[in-house]
This record gives structure tokens, C-alpha cells and sequence, in this order.
């Protein structure tokens, strides 16, 4: 599979999946940061290092496939054009910092990119694992054995008691950061995320927009990951994160519940409009169209609006970032530009679904 | 109280910031709050190294005195060359060695991050083997069964010195094995 193949297509096959959970969880992320023995970690900045440990990934692993995950193809950075590295990191498939990385940085991403490891990031490797929907324990079991079939060929930096050592000591010990993304609507909207996000915070774990700078959470879209990586196995890990985040969707389903009993009317009404400005505007920009995509996928989750994919929530927010857009237009688009082309893009994407 | 930025819905965020030395009080609802940035979620690792780098300097004024700091602030890694100097500003490690070089300094750090915890409990790559494991489960067996002995459930100890017996035998075919 070429790369011209993996930025085509903004939904990564493993999404199609329906995962468990899926009117709320969009994906689960297992991500392990690894070292190896004895050479010094990128964040040293010795670049003949990074080159040999590229070199010693790419002749490992390189083509290479490994159970359920096929084909591995390096993608590096020094060869890969700007907006092409963007896509990636769009997708979710690499960081934006290992973008900046363009010497010595790359990303061995598996056929269904549900795997992807990054190489010379701030470590060594960042094996990263996606599941949909809500899947903590399948993602560690197979981030596990993925860590496994990389050791078998490596040796990895590791201290029998602080664990797996890591260049930032944030993640020292497991290396472990398990995170969920969640669309919650309702608890935007009832203003109830500002006083659960303090909350969860305090039971060690973290909770940011995905979207958007700063403090918006651009499409009600959060993710929750857990903050502390030592002292902790990597099963009690993924238990605590899953069990807030299964009190988050409880209080996200009681929400829509209760919004839809108390204003269900205005609620339809918010959710039409939202339908019909993605449907016919001609402008919209990202902050417009993440907001509309909101209301549209929650009309879809309470059965409001029929005969529209789930999927598009996911699809279009990826679909309609600057990286996409430009790779969409086949040029370079300046920010107004963007703007019509997204609204394009938008009624395009929706009218395959009207017949 | 009425929010001082809308002066339309309630304030119910509160806080005090202090510039220069002048204090200045804030009373916001949440919407302007979250507007103005006060209450946000801000990018994981901006936030992460900005704790990192801030929570340095309260470790001096702490345990150390001055004196035993900037000693402390000399000490170089012999595997990549960072100091502990760069490395308090950086607040990232060059190379694995950098835990060993710095070790008298790092529990504190760790403490803070991982709610007060120093000691990695979890995975342990295959080619250390279970053995390392097995002897960690051992340790932690022998500790149990010290304290069932203080608590003078002897029942109980003489169950878990069965086990670590057991545990024991394990390691020792292992070792025949390997050899």
C-alpha cells in the first residue's frame, strides 16, 4: 500500500469497526514509549544515533507484518512532503512533533493503520494502538503483544525498578498512556463538562479538547487519558481509566435524555439547522462546521436524523482540517479558500448519503 | 455577584493573580472563564513540562540546603553529558544513564508526577525473564507473611511460606533449565 493510498482515504479501515460504546467513544488509544539499551534518547539530539536506530527499524521491520497487523510500511519524514506529513498527523497517525523531526524522523504505520509506531519522536518508539469504540483492554492485549514482537528484535532501556526508562519522566515506569475519545454533546451543552473535567483531573487523570487551541472543545469532542505511568500495573491502569469513563457515558446518556425531555423540541430544532447549514453553505469555517457536525451526529445517535452514516462525524472532522483540504484541492489554499472548499467538501460528502 | 466581564450571568469562578507583586481579584461566570482561558485544557505536554519546570525549583527551598543544590546542579551524565542543571531546565532525560547519574535527585520528582510513587510495578520485558517476577513476588510474599507473623495468624504465614517455597523450587528448575 503506497502512501498516496493512506492519505486518499480520511477514514482508516480499522473505523468502520463498530466498536463498543460507539454512540460515544469514538476510539480508544493505547500508546507505549520505548528506548532502546544503551543509545542515547532523541531528545540528546545525537543524530548519528537516531540514524542508526532508524536503520536498525527499517531493516527489522520494514514490510514486515506481525498477526493481525499486515504490512508495516516506514513512512520517513526526510522523504515525505509537508502536506503529506500533516495528513498524518490529521489522522492521528503520528504527532505534529515528530513532523518537525524531518531528519531522522519516520512512522512504521500497519495496512488497516490501526497500528503505527513512531520512530525518533521524544523516544526511541511510540507504538501506538487504535480500537474503536470503547476497547481498553483488547487495545493494552494487543499493544502488548505488538511491544513483545518489537522486543524479540530489539533490546529495549529498562531498570528493574523504574521500568521501561523514557526521555521525559512523565512517562517513566509502564510508558503506558491510555486514552478514550468521546463526542459528549449533552454534557457540553448542560455546561456539566466544566465541573466534571476539574473532577476526573483529581482521580489522576486527564481531560483536554481534542479540537480546537486552548480552551474550546471544538465539536464537544474530549479525551481522557490516564496521567500516571509509575507505581501502577498497566491492567490497573486501563481499569481506572475505564471506570470513569463509563460513569462519563452514563452521565453523557443521562444528559441527552434528560435535554430531550426538557427541551426536545429546541433540541431537534438546534440539530436541523446545524443539518441544513452543512448542507447548503457555501463558507463555513472549521469552528462552524465542527459545531454543526456535533449537532448532526447527535441527531443521528437519538435516531432524529435517518439514513445519514455514524461515521461522518469522524470522517468530516478529519476530512475538513487545512492538511486534507489542500491534499482534497490537489494545491495549497489560503485560509479563505479553505473555508469554500470545506463547505464544498461538506455537501459533497453529505449528498452521497441522501439516495 | 454579577460576572466583571458580561456584568450579565453569575460569577462562580473565582481567583487571584498576581502581577508584579500586585494582586488583582477575578470573579467570572464560567463562560467568560473559559473565554478568557482561565479554565482550560491546555496541550498535555505544554502543561506537563511547564509543572515539570516550575515544580524544580520548590525541591531546593525544600530538603536541600542551597549548598548541597549547586553541587547538585554540576552533576554530569557520563553516558550523554547533560547536567542536572539542563536537565531541571529542559525537564527531559538524554539517555538512560541520566537515571542512574541523577538518582539521588529523582524520587521527589517522581513523587509529584505519579502520585507519590517511585517504583515501577508493571511489565518486565521477556528477556529478563519471569524470573525477575517471580523474586519480586517473592520479596513481596516474604513481607506478607512477616506481618501475618506480627499479627500471630499463623495459619495464614505458614500458607504463604508454602507458596514462596513453591515459588522457590520454580526459579531453581528454571535456572537447571537455562543451564
Amino acid at each position: 500500500m503506497s502512501l498516496q493510498d493512506f492519505i486518499n482515504d480520511a477514514i482508516s479501515p480499522w473505523m468502520n469497526d463498530e466498536g463498543q460504546d460507539s454512540d460515544i467513544v469514538l476510539s480508544t488509544r493505547i500508546r507505549l514509549a520505548r528506548n532502546l539499551e544503551q543509545v542515547p534518547f532523541p531528545t540528546s539530539g545525537d543524530q548519528s544515533s537516531q540514524e542508526k536506530v532508524l536503520q536498525h527499524i527499517e531493516q527489522e521491520f520494514n514490510n514486515q507484518s506481525y498477526e493481525d497487523f499486515k504490512k508495516f510500511q516506514l513512512v520517513k519524514m526526510a522523504d515525505t512532503e509537508p502536506v503529506e506529513k500533516r495528513v498524518l498527523v490529521e489522522k492521528h497517525l503520528m504527532s505534529p512533533n515528530l513532523a518537525e523531526n524531518s531528519q531522522t524522523g519516520a512512522v512504521l504505520i500497519s495496512e488497516n493503520e490501526q497500528a503505527s509506531v513512531m520512530i525518533n519522536e521524544e523516544d526511541h518508539l511510540r507504538i501506538q494502538l487504535y480500537y474503536p469504540g470503547l476497547g481498553l483492554s483488547e487495545a493494552l492485549q494487543q499493544a502488548q503483544k505488538l511491544d513483545d514482537w518489537f522486543e524479540e528484535r530489539t533490546r529495549y532501556a529498562f531498570n528493574e525498578e523504574k521500568g521501561y526508562l523514557t526521555s521525559c519522566p512523565t512517562n517513566v515506569g509502564t510508558g503506558l498512556r491510555a486514552s478514550v475519545m468521546m463526542h459528549l454533546p449533552a454534557l457540553t451543552m448542560t455546561n456539566q463538562m466544566t465541573r466534571m473535567a476539574p473532577e476526573i483531573n483529581k482521580l489522576g487523570l486527564v481531560v483536554r479538547g481534542i479540537y480546537g487551541e486552548g480552551s474550546e472543545a471544538l465539536g464537544a469532542l474530549y479525551q481522557i487519558s490516564n496521567q500516571m505511568t509509575l507505581g501502577k500495573s498497566e491492567e490497573d491502569i486501563i481499569q481506572d481509566l475505564q471506570s470513569v469513563v463509563s460513569q462519563v457515558i452514563e452521565s453523557e446518556r443521562q444528559s441527552r435524555e434528560w435535554v430531550m425531555q426538557q427541551s426536545g423540541i429546541q433540541l431537534e430544532d438546534r440539530i436541523f439547522r446545524s443539518y441544513g447549514v452543512l448542507a447548503h453553505s457555501r463558507i463555513i469555517e472549521s469552528k462552524e462546521a465542527a459545531k454543526c457536525l456535533s449537532d448532526v451526529r447527535l441527531g443521528i445517535d437519538l435516531g432524529l436524523i435517518k439514513n445519514i452514516s455514524k461515521t461522518i462525524l469522524n470522517e468530516l472532522m478529519v476530512l475538513t482540517q487545512p492538511g486534507f483540504l489542500q491534499h482534497y484541492a490537489k494545491k495549497s489554499l489560503q485560509p479563505g479558500e479553505r473555508d469554500w472548499f470545506r463547505a464544498n467538501l461538506i455537501r459533497e460528502r453529505l449528498q452521497l448519503e441522501q439516495y | 455577584m454579577l460576572c466583571q466581564n458580561c456584568q450579565e450571568r453569575e460569577a462562580s469562578v473565582h481567583y487571584t493573580q498576581v502581577v508584579n507583586g500586585q494582586k488583582k481579584e477575578m470573579h467570572l461566570c464560567e463562560q467568560c472563564a473559559q473565554g478568557e482561558g482561565y479554565m482550560d485544557f491546555a496541550n498535555e505536554n505544554l502543561s506537563l513540562h511547564h509543572f515539570l519546570t516550575n515544580m524544580f525549583p520548590f525541591d531546593q527551598t525544600k530538603d536541600q540546603s542551597q549548598q548541597q543544590m549547586t553541587s547538585a546542579q554540576t552533576i554530569k551524565c557520563e553516558g550523554c553529558g547533560l547536567t542536572y542543571h539542563e536537565f531541571r531546565h529542559q525537564g527531559k532525560f538524554g539517555c538512560s544513564q541520566c537515571y542512574e547519574a541523577f538518582s539521588d535527585y529523582l524520587d521527589p520528582i517522581f513523587k509529584r508526577v505519579h502520585s507519590g510513587n517511585t517504583e515501577h510495578v508493571g511489565k518486565i520485558p521477556k528477556r529478563l525473564g519471569g524470573n525477575l517476577h517471580k523474586h519480586r513476588e517473592i520479596n513481596q510474599l516474604q513481607e506478607q507473611m512477616q506481618q501475618k507473623i506480627n499479627e500471630e495468624d499463623f495459619e495464614e504465614a505458614a500458607n504463604i511460606r508454602d507458596r514462596i517455597r513453591h515459588l522457590k523450587e520454580e526459579l531453581h528448575d528454571d535456572h537447571g533449565g537455562e543451564a
